[in-house]
């Protein structure tokens, strides 16, 4: 039980000095840090915002709002894709209700026709190859298209990739450094930005679908009352627009979209000085503009973000060159949030803050200063009472202590965990586990004392009898940490992460290294007794 | 310079002479940890209940009173307003409209007029949850609870006996119980991290627990004449030592933590050092004296009475 073989003792010093060396570069300053090679410095632990201050927000998209939106492209595309084409299949009543859409193929000898145009605007999915939507046909000339849960499943996870990339993007853009954007289940993005201390540009940019449509001015529908109530003719649409006041009436119909936009700036008006955003279009989008443009000369249009008229100025001449402003009572903050987020693309659903989780640096800093003082002082009355308790003994304890948080220390930067507060607690608490084991080992030395049986044999048995009791209490601290970390969230986890690790090197510590140097100690002084 | 022993050699105390007594206070405990949570309830954190919390940390100590009526003046209703730490330190927590532009303006009124108010306050930390999220975190915090007492006890039922298994089930359900009717009775916050420190008791107490099992085992097996009362309060005699300097080494630590470490672990390290002191209470009283009444005999780990694995231990029994 003490025979150590050579190559034993060298592995664990071997795996000391290794932790060691990792632990090194998280204590470095930065301007030590920044003159050394990447790899010197890559293993670090990282700080949690709870500790380093800075902001957590978890993003929701409703799905719904994805499968409802999918069904309204779904009519678009089949109203056109049926007038395109010879021959132009005539269809009426078209709606969207109940999660599907129905529309009726006024002439019977169309229906085949009609379906052969609408097979390929469906397609299968994953690897049963079900298909996204399904057609039946009622009565003879009713289609019903019915999403399918794979259709609508793949549509999600198609918008949550998409709106991740463009939430990538706009925080990019906010110039914020190292930030962590990661899906989270179906339908959530987690967003973290280290040092950010007041998220409210971030929450409002990203609250923002930024969907820019250019549409034209309903001119017939004047009247205010109307207006107001929200009725509008036949193919137009009421929409408000704050600056003016009043809502609007504009053209259902969207002349040209965001999607066609190639770059969008902030920048101010040169008669007024005001602040306006100045977009760009791309080759199409720019023909596109001109075209209409040239076609209503002398006509309003409007300027709609998220379904709100920004501004609605007229058309004086063709506009060629592709590019246009908007202007319309911006500040230069509003300007440029606009501006970003048009630049970033549309969200292809809309994002709900649902949680956040903001910590000054200066309360971080505290926290941290706090902590790692008390956490000293913890360590040091503990040694001494470890030490008055068990005299030799309890100076290897104390160093197996010292050995446990350095090994700590080292995998989590090999892992370049992330420390949190409840982190620093379960930190606290491994030492408890590792005292625990000390405490059984040395207290079974003592027994062995007592019976009474030499020095040796006393450690020796001591560390055997201990055994199955400090392995059968740890296993059940693996237990609850590996319960922790499947199923609790954020905080749970933190704790669970630095325990499970110091279940580990605390096992190492308390059995394997408090024995290698008892046992050199016995080997080299032969003593008869232990003071213990 | 001789060692410190706080536990003398051969101690020999009959604690389970004392197990009735000792389970009527548990027992008196239990009823009312399980009546205080009815009756006074938690006091649930955002993490749970949902809403919104800012911490604001002021320069000099302010009134809690002046600062509700204030908190009304901002046109914030229903603020529940407490001091941690030291009384410049002032959380302010406030339920979160479901409409986050209705909840995003709530929250900017109030930190504007904090800010004119009180020019040299800052605004330490801002926190919201929403009510879905708030509802799943409070399950999957029961979930992990639940599971990590079933996972141990099943680990422990395999290790040892079944009567071992359903003891420490029951010292795992007295500790959780006493530690939630703490939780009621000071109305300290209950939050995520209390669920760590649960399950961190649970640990603890089963680490307990099992040493003292354990010992169980080993005397059972070396002292098959014994009654089983005897046998238990030797275990218990033996393990003491270690029981009292592992907890009171954990207390050390605890202790320091609850007056040097951050606020924000306070209830935390609350929670931990009150497990500590009911988790050794338990593992000597209840997780040891339920054994007594399981019928545990000291040939229970020879064979017979057992249920399930009883194939398997008949053979055994029929060795001299």
């Amino acid at each position: 039980m003490l025979d150590f073989p050579r190559w034993k003792v060298w592995a664990v010093w071997l795996t000391i000095a290794v932790c060691a060396l990792l632990a090194v570069p998280t204590f470095l300053p930065a301007n030590v840090k920044a003159g050394l090679p990447a790899w010197v410095t890559a293993p670090r632990i990282n700080l949690g915002l709870d500790l380093a201050g800075g902001s957590y927000i978890l993003l929701e998209a409703d799905t719904n709002d994805v499968a409802a939106q999918r069904l309204e492209t779904m009519r678009d595309t089949v109203q056109t894709e049926m007038r395109r084409g010879s021959p132009r299949v005539a269809i009426g009543d078209i709606s969207v209700r109940d999660g599907r859409l129905s529309f009726m193929v006024r002439d019977v000898s169309q229906v085949d026709a009609a379906r052969e145009r609408l097979l390929p605007l469906t397609s299968g999915v994953g690897v049963t190859g079900q298909r996204d939507w399904n057609i039946e046909v009622r009565d003879s000339t009713r289609f019903v298209m019915t999403p399918t849960q794979a259709g609508i499943e793949q549509a999600i996870e198609q918008a949550m990739g998409d709106a991740t990339e463009v939430v990538r993007r706009r925080i990019d853009e906010l110039g914020t450094r190292e930030p962590t954007i990661i899906r989270s289940g179906t339908n959530r993005i987690v967003v973290q930005v280290p040092g950010l201390s007041d998220p409210q540009q971030l929450k409002a940019l990203l609250g923002r679908t930024a969907r820019l449509e250019f549409k034209l001015v309903d001119v017939n529908a004047t009247d205010p009352q109307a207006l107001a109530k929200g009725q509008a003719p036949i193919g137009s649409q009421v929409l408000p627009y704050p600056s003016a006041g009043a809502p609007i009436a504009v053209k259902r119909s969207t002349i040209i979209s965001g999607d066609q936009i190639a770059d969008a700036r902030q920048e101010y008006d040169p008669q007024t000085g005001a602040p306006m955003v100045a977009i760009r279009f791309d080759a199409q989008g720019g023909r596109r503009f001109a075209q209409v443009t040239q076609q209503n000369v002398g006509k309003p249009f409007a300027i709609v973000v998220d379904d709100q008229v920004i501004s609605a100025p007229n058309i004086n001449e063709q506009i060629l060159g592709g590019s246009a402003t908007i202007s319309g009572g911006f500040t230069v903050e509003s300007a440029n949030e606009l501006a970003i987020a048009l630049r970033s693309g549309k969200l292809p659903v809309a994002l709900r803050v649902v949680e956040e989780r903001t910590v000054s640096a200066e309360l971080g800093q505290d926290s941290i200063e706090s902590g790692v003082l008390a956490g000293i002082v913890a360590a040091v009355a503990l040694m001494v009472f470890m030490v008055v308790t068990y005299m030799r003994f309890g100076i290897y304890t104390s160093l197996s202590l010292l050995v446990n948080a350095v090994l700590i220390m080292g995998i989590m930067a090999l892992f370049n965990a992330t420390l949190t507060l409840p982190g620093i607690a379960g930190f606290v608490l491994t030492i408890g586990a590792a005292v625990d084991a000390n405490v059984l080992i040395n207290e079974r030395i003592r027994e062995e004392l007592r019976r009474p049986r030499a020095a040796i044999q006393a450690v020796e048995f001591g560390y055997k009898e201990a055994s199955t009791a400090i392995f059968d209490a740890n296993i059940t601290n693996v237990i609850s940490a590996a319960i922790m970390f499947a199923f609790g969230s954020g905080p749970i986890r933190g704790f669970a992460v630095v325990l499970a690790i110091g279940i580990v090197t605390s096992v190492f510590t308390g059995v394997t290294f408090t024995r290698l140097l008892a046992a050199d100690y016995l080997k080299r002084n032969r003593p008869k007794t232990l003071n213990l | 310079m001789r060692p410190l022993k706080l536990v003398p050699d051969h101690t020999n105390i009959a604690f389970l002479k004392y197990r009735v007594v000792a389970m009527a206070l548990s027992g008196l405990l239990l009823v009312a940890s399980i009546a205080l949570c009815f009756v006074n309830g938690f006091n649930l954190g955002i993490d749970f209940v949902g809403g919104q919390m800012v911490r604001v940390s002021f320069q000099q100590p302010v009134e809690l009173d002046t600062l509700r009526q204030q908190m009304q003046g901002f046109g914030i209703e229903d603020a529940t307003i407490q001091t941690f730490g030291s009384d410049r330190e002032v959380s302010i927590r406030t339920p979160l409209p479901d409409d986050t532009e209705a909840a995003d303006a709530a929250a900017t009124r109030l930190r504007n007029g904090i800010q004119q108010a009180y020019p040299t306050s800052q605004i330490g930390a801002v926190e919201s949850v929403s009510g879905k999220v708030s509802a799943e975190l409070f399950e999957t915090g029961a979930i992990a609870l639940a599971l990590a007492m079933l996972a141990i006890s099943l680990y422990i039922w395999f290790r040892f006996e079944w009567q071992f298994g359903v003891g420490a089930l029951f010292a795992l359900f007295h500790d959780v119980v006493l530690t939630l009717g703490f939780f009621a009775l000071t109305q300290l916050e209950f939050d995520l991290n209390i669920v760590a420190a649960i399950l961190t008791i649970i640990g603890y107490s089963l680490n307990d627990t099992i040493v003292v099992y354990d010992r169980i085992r080993e005397n059972m097996r070396k002292h098959r004449r014994m009654e089983t009362a005897d046998l238990l309060d030797l275990s218990i005699n033996e393990t003491l030592s270690r029981t009292v300097v592992t907890s009171l080494s954990l207390g050390i630590t605890l202790g320091i933590l609850l007056l040097l470490g951050p606020d924000v672990i306070f209830g935390f390290t609350a929670a931990m050092l009150l497990g500590i002191v009911i988790g050794t209470f338990s593992s000597v009283y209840v997780s040891a004296a339920i054994l007594l009444w399981l019928k545990l005999k000291p040939d229970s780990f020879l064979p017979k009475d057992v249920g399930p694995q009883g194939a398997e231990r008949v053979r055994s029994k029929e060795l001299p």
